[in-house]
């Protein structure tokens, strides 16, 4: 490529410039940053939490703190990661930013209401933030009853009240999503030529849509019973505490597709960007993620194999537990098969992207021991189940995020980062992770169970590898912070197409302007136009 | 994919409507995107409620004769009645809809405020069935203490079987959050007949009107569920008061 | 807006007053012991009844196909949530335990 003149040029960053023009904006890439600093920020005291919760398992004995103050310490960690981080990471932000370019719009369907999404997940952030303040919350994140209702003594309902509003602002970016995809795809982009990011992220809007108002009802529910003494699951009255834990995982199932079906639509497009091929079986690997959004709803009962619920529903549970990652497996083969034969490149987001596969497979895998009723009698509510959904949410669904946004980065920012340091932070957090959650797998199988800060001396030294290999994920995490936000001011500016990837988004400006294109795209090809260099044959 | 890919060109000639926004082609996919947003939102509405109505079945099937005899103590006249001034209120959202849709400001005033009239009265005659079930104690929690009144006035304790009070959990839950959303449709119908008011729809824009009577009609439709479901339970027992 | 369907007066008219109708049927079918028919007719008349408001009073009769399907689906939705749930709850008996 020619040498870039750096001229002056009004992207989306700029232009209105002042900070009500970024608070009221209805840009959704103005949007998509407001979240990208906001999740940053839950990131950081979800990670807080943590380190709070691995240093105290340092020792065997309960000596740093009472056990009370690490009940709360577990329970805000996962509260916060999952409402605050995870559920909002990549649609919100990547999402929000790439799905209008990616259809060829100039907006999502309601900006308005994108930006009450945001304003929606800010107060419940600020209730959050104020039932930290306000002495934590010890229920565990599935707040289960009749702990919650009848005897815990923290901020319950505040809490609940939090995740009901953050669950809102969900809502209202998945059903802005759909209407999008649905209804303002640009000329001659038929939903085979939409890019599999495209396709992720309609699966996990309808995951959002479906699932999410039954975790608000379920929450309200408790909230009626601790607050109003309206009961629905008190036992002394005739109720069923289990059905709080239907109720509640018939959404927080669901929820953990939510978390990853994005993940999953960036692997997609990094692997077609570094392969520099189509992804193998397009159509498969679209489908596949239709079809973990619709099983993942059949299946929330593997949470309560041990809850008393009836062996029976159980059985039928477990099956279709195992049919869910029949889809899965099928990205994961398809992934594999692109890169084979591919012309790959070593850039950073390969490392990301090759981290996720890796992890991902560990974690899936893991899955598939939980689905077996009769070894999860023995796993269930141990370690095992810890390190298995980390591998997924972390290894894959956060290493995904962080793929993604070094991949986009400088369509996003307009700035390139380093190279280097790209590649080191994957490998660091790569390591770091294994390190921290292999030896879970161990310890679970060995016994030890979740949410105890006190463990037979035995296995201190696994829970010390633990915490060593946590501090290098940390380490990771805050190098990975600090040379993006370094790229801010002093990366190199970067070019439209970096990567030489294919999408729409490469063709527009880096950053993008405010209405996206400087002409109307229309759309002739289909969605990974890799030419074969040198008339190499690359595949199909 | 065949279904209609919403035509790029706003017309010939025509020039882009006042309410047309930057990032939609023309009025027509402008209003399709919004009724499809409308009803993906009330999809949600469907499963907000459909949590209700699971616990609802889980505890109907387990305590069959507790849940009849609550029953027996709503009152199915003023329920029922409460059915047929919903279905009102509907047909005159309807209404407003069409006069919006043929260009009739008065029909749009009129039906608007005959179906804001209509759910008012909805609600105070809720009002009336909540203020009777606190006077014979038939509140779960702390003011649990069910009494029956005879025919002088006084109340004496009334025994009811197991399940009674998780019955009127969810009465009080069910019919509060439903009523809850009838508040937010009216206040969302005030906003719509200050707009009627001031002349903004017209048969080519019309859109919040229409989407807002979609809620309404959402509304309408829990309680036709949540009437035969909680009032005609026990009726069959006779009705006890 | 010219492809907008404008349903005539009558219409909802007759909507209006078969739902008039079906609530007073429902209410005086319940009045009598049917046993578990009881149910069955308030649901379907129940159903009816939304059907005719979603039909008609929310236009669906004239909405694209990709909005009855959203429909379809919301109520579709519904029944997962019931049958897997009820699945624990009815065959709990089946254990044999005493006391459950």
């Amino acid at each position: 490529m020619t040498t870039a003149v750096v001229e002056e040029r009004h992207s989306y960053l700029d232009a209105p410039y002042g900070v009500a023009a970024w608070l009221l904006t209805k840009d959704h890439k103005r949007i998509a940053m407001l979240y990208l600093i906001s999740i940053t920020v839950f990131f950081a005291v979800g990670g807080l939490f943590a380190t709070g919760v691995r240093i105290e398992l340092l020792t065997p004995k309960g000596d740093m703190m009472s056990a009370d103050t690490y009940n709360k310490l577990f329970t805000l960690h996962g509260v916060v990661m999952i409402f605050f981080f995870l559920i909002p990471s990549i649609p919100a932000t990547l999402g929000n930013f790439l799905i209008p370019i990616m259809c060829g719009a100039k907006d999502l369907a309601f900006p308005r209401i994108n930006l009450l999404s945001w304003y929606l997940y800010i107060i419940g952030g600020l209730l959050a933030v104020g039932v930290i303040a306000g002495g934590g919350l010890d229920t565990g994140w599935t707040f289960y009853t009749p702990y919650s209702t009848s005897s815990s003594n923290t901020n319950v309902s505040l809490a609940g009240l939090a995740a009901f509003i953050a669950g809102f602002s969900s809502i209202l970016t998945g059903f802005n999503f759909i209407v999008t995809i649905h209804r303002m795809r640009a000329p001659g982009l038929t939903w085979f030529r939409l890019p599999l990011f495209v396709w992720a992220h309609y699966a996990t809007s309808l995951v959002m849509i479906l699932g999410t108002p039954v975790i608000a009802i379920t929450l309200t529910l408790m909230i009626a019973e601790r607050t109003l003494g309206l009961a629905v699951f008190d036992p002394r009255i005739g109720g069923d505490p289990v059905l709080f834990q239907h109720l509640f995982w018939f959404y927080s199932h669901p929820a953990v597709y939510i978390m990853i079906l994005p993940g999953m639509g960036v692997v997609s497009e990094l692997v077609a960007a570094v392969s520099r091929k189509s992804i193998f079986g397009y159509g498969f690997v679209a489908f596949s993620s239709l079809a973990i959004a619709i099983l993942g709803f059949l299946v929330w009962g593997h949470h309560l194999f041990v809850s008393s619920q009836s062996i029976y529903a159980g059985f039928v549970f477990s099956i279709i537990t195992m049919l869910v990652a029949v889809p899965s497996a099928v990205k994961t083969f398809n992934w594999a098969a692109t890169m084979y034969k591919g012309s790959v490149t070593w850039e950073s987001p390969t490392y990301w992207v090759i981290g996720f596969m890796g992890l991902f497979l560990i974690g899936g895998l893991t899955g598939l021991f939980l689905a077996t009723m009769g070894l999860d009698i023995h796993l269930t509510d141990t370690y095992f189940v810890v390190a298995h959904f980390h591998y997924i949410m972390v290894g894959g669904a956060i290493m995904g995020f962080l793929g993604g946004l070094h991949f986009w980065w400088p369509k996003m920012t307009g700035k390139m980062y380093p190279e280097a340091m790209g590649k080191a932070s994957a490998i660091l957090v790569f390591v770091g992770f294994n390190f921290t959650f292999f030896p879970q797998f161990v310890l679970g199988y060995m016994g030890m169970p979740r949410r105890y800060y006190a463990y037979p001396e035995e296995w201190q030294v696994l829970n010390v590898m633990s915490t060593l290999g946590a501090s290098v994920l940390g380490i990771g995490y805050m190098l990975t912070f600090l040379y993006l936000v370094w790229s801010l001011f002093k990366g190199k500016v970067a070019p439209a197409n970096p990567w030489g990837a294919t999408g729409l988004e490469w063709e527009t400006s880096s950053p993008p302007p405010t209405f996206n294109f400087d002409h109307d795209p229309v759309v002739n090809g289909p969605a990974y136009d890799y030419k074969p260099a040198r008339g190499v044959h690359v595949g199909r | 994919m065949a279904d209609s890919h919403p035509s790029t060109a706003l017309g010939a000639g025509a020039a882009a409507h006042p309410k047309l926004q930057h990032h939609f082609y023309n009025m027509d996919q402008q209003l399709e995107a919004s009724i499809l947003g409308m009803w993906i939102f009330l999809v949600t509405e469907i499963m907000f409620f459909g949590g209700l109505f699971m616990a609802y079945i889980v505890y109907r099937t387990a305590y069959p004769d507790g849940w009849a005899s609550s029953s027996q103590l709503l009152n199915v006249y003023l329920g029922g009645a409460n059915t047929l001034v919903l279905i009102c209120s509907s047909v005159t959202m309807a209404l407003a809809v069409r006069s919006a849709q043929v260009g009739s400001r008065r029909g749009q005033i009129v039906n608007l405020m005959l179906t804001m009239l209509f759910g008012t009265t909805f609600l105070v005659v809720k009002y009336f069935e909540y203020a009777e079930k606190f006077h014979h104690g038939l509140v779960p929690g702390a003011l649990w203490n069910p009494q029956h009144e005879l025919a002088d006035g006084t109340l004496v304790a009334l025994a009811l079987p197991s399940g009674s009070q998780i019955f009127f959990s969810l009465y009080f839950i069910m019919t509060g959050i439903h009523a809850l959303h009838m508040v937010v449709g009216l206040a969302l119908m005030a906003i719509i007949l200050w707009m009627a008011w001031k002349g903004r729809f017209s048969p080519q824009y019309y859109g919040p009107i229409e989407v807002s009577g979609l809620y309404w009609h959402f509304v309408d439709i829990v309680w036709i569920f949540l009437f035969p479901l909680l009032y005609l339970l026990g009726f069959h027992l006779g009705q006890g008061h | 807006m010219s492809s907008a369907h404008i349903t005539p007066v009558r219409t909802y008219v007759a909507v209006f007053g078969a739902l008039f109708v079906l609530t007073i049927v429902t209410a005086v079918v319940a009045y009598f012991d049917l046993k578990f028919m009881n149910t069955f007719v308030a649901l379907t008349i129940a159903c009816t009844k939304a059907t005719l408001v979603v039909w008609y009073f929310m236009g669906v009769r004239y909405n694209t196909p990709l909005t009855k399907v959203v429909v379809v689906a919301g109520f579709f939705w519904l029944l997962i949530l019931f049958g897997l749930g009820m699945s624990d709850y009815l065959t709990r008996p089946w254990l044999g335990v005493p006391g459950r």
